[in-house]
């Protein structure tokens, strides 16, 4: 199944995938970003805006 | 249970204000930092205006890193126009050292009455009975506490305001992703600023270059994520590969910075937002000091009134909306507005502008004459941004 996932060696917790994501599918826990999968429709907003490329839709 | 009359949540500047000005009034107000150190990590290119930010503090040495007398601007094919100290107006200024400036300003909120607590982060909030019940886990260790008004202060990644509902989701055309790079063995000119222009550059955005000190400089791009091909971090190593081969990078900054103008209403029941939260950032420089710690000083006295008027409701906060909406929330407005006419504008316009421009004399450079420059050069350009020029 296709899921978001996070390269935390390149993440440099920003926020700012959290500032464009419609379905409150991530949060910011101090440097650890969370993704809730439940909630995540892989609209690639997230994936469009982060600045280190950390973000991307897997197998 | 811990009762204040404020919790402030976040102590960047627009929250370390906050909760200075609501001590001063003297309200009992706690303001609470989820990172273990204040102030780190920046997420910011430290830039200010001079004027605007000495309306607030006096400049001190040990958080001012330069001082800027002259802005240089680059297009695409590499025109450059130069502006100093008079006429470049807000980008003239300082560019800080955050990491000090912001804990100098959580230290005035603490030497004001305020309350500080690091390593603490807000995890729930739920309103009851006209207050507000909000989580927090300090150090590990988790808590209920209670206030009559929370501030929300925390970040572009804001969780207070999506708990109180206020919807600030930002579009791919309504934010810039940035990467910043500390770099030495790089050469500039300590008291200038540099932007580069253009698609070709940053789309939707700009490259910049900071001055920190004599021997190391804020490099940084933003490019807006609805025009950017690439990530931003690959047009920024591009640019430096160009630029400046022989730099060192010394730190990395990242950060998401609004660029949607104006939100509609910053507050709900018992809530207001302050800075990048309610998206406060300039649209056209992205720039977000001031104006968060203006937000944050309008809050603070907002908060006060309303504890004296035991009114906690939204229709009562929204003499805070009024506040910095009459203060900065216009140019907000106008320079969301002047940005979407500058995001059509594509490399060989700016091309075609900056060579005219730059084989101006310097000392004839003004914004009417710049103005006037343009209008011979490209009349269907300046009626497009009359409004913008009076």
């Amino acid at each position: 199944m296709k899921r978001l996932a996070v390269n935390r060696y390149r993440c440099g917790y920003c926020g700012a995938c959290i500032a464009v994501c419609k379905f409150n599918a991530n949060e910011l826990v101090e440097t650890y970003l969370e993704v809730y999968h439940d909630k995540c429709t892989l609209c690639m907003a997230c994936v469009k805006t982060c600045p280190m490329n950390a973000l991307e839709v897997v197998e | 249970m811990m009762d204040y009359d404020v919790i402030v949540v976040g102590a960047g500047p627009g929250g370390s204000i906050a909760a200075k000005t609501c001590a001063e009034k003297g309200l009992d107000v706690l303001l609470i930092e989820k990172r273990q150190e204040i102030g780190v990590p920046v997420r910011c290119a430290e830039g200010v205006g001079r004027e605007d930010f000495e309306e607030f503090v006096k400049p001190d040495e040990r958080w001012i890193a330069s001082e800027i007398e002259n802005a240089e601007l680059c297009s695409p094919s590499e025109y450059k126009i130069k502006l100093s100290a008079d006429m470049a107006g807000n980008e003239v200024g300082y560019v800080l050292e955050r990491k000090i400036f912001d804990r100098y300003l959580a230290k005035l909120a603490s030497r004001a009455g305020a309350d500080v607590l690091t390593k603490t982060s807000a995890v729930s909030m739920k309103r009851e009975n006209g207050s507000v019940k909000l989580g927090i886990r300090s150090m590990g260790e988790f808590q209920e506490t209670s206030a009559r008004i929370v501030i929300g202060a925390d970040g572009v990644e804001s969780r207070v305001a999506k708990w109180a509902g206020i919807d600030t989701t930002l579009k791919l055309n309504e934010i810039e992703s940035c990467v910043q790079y500390l770099m030495t063995d790089i050469n500039f000119e300590p008291t200038t600023t540099y932007f580069w222009v253009g698609r070709k550059y940053a789309p939707g955005g700009y490259i910049w270059l900071f001055p920190k000190g004599e021997d190391a400089a804020n490099v940084g791009i933003g490019v807006m994520p609805s025009m950017a091909e690439k990530p931003a971090k690959q047009y920024l190593d591009e640019f430096i590969k160009e630029h400046f081969p022989e730099g060192e990078i010394v730190e990395v900054v990242v950060g998401g910075v609004p660029v949607k103008g104006a939100i509609e209403t910053a507050v709900a029941d018992n809530v207001m937002l302050v800075g990048d939260a309610a998206r406060h950032t300039d649209p056209i420089t992205g720039g977000g000091i001031i104006n968060a710690m203006r937000a944050g000083y309008h809050a603070g006295i907002t908060a006060s009134e309303a504890v004296e008027a035991g009114n906690y409701s939204a229709r009562f906060l929204r003499k805070y909306d009024e506040r910095w909406m009459n203060d900065f929330g216009k140019t907000l407005v106008r320079n969301r507005k002047l940005q979407e006419k500058m995001l059509k504008l594509d490399d060989s316009t700016f091309d075609k502008l900056f060579r005219g421009i730059g084989s101006m004399r310097i000392e004839d450079m003004s914004v009417k004459r710049l103005a006037l420059e343009l209008f011979k050069r490209e009349p269907k350009l300046l009626w497009d941004l009359r409004e913008f020029l009076v």
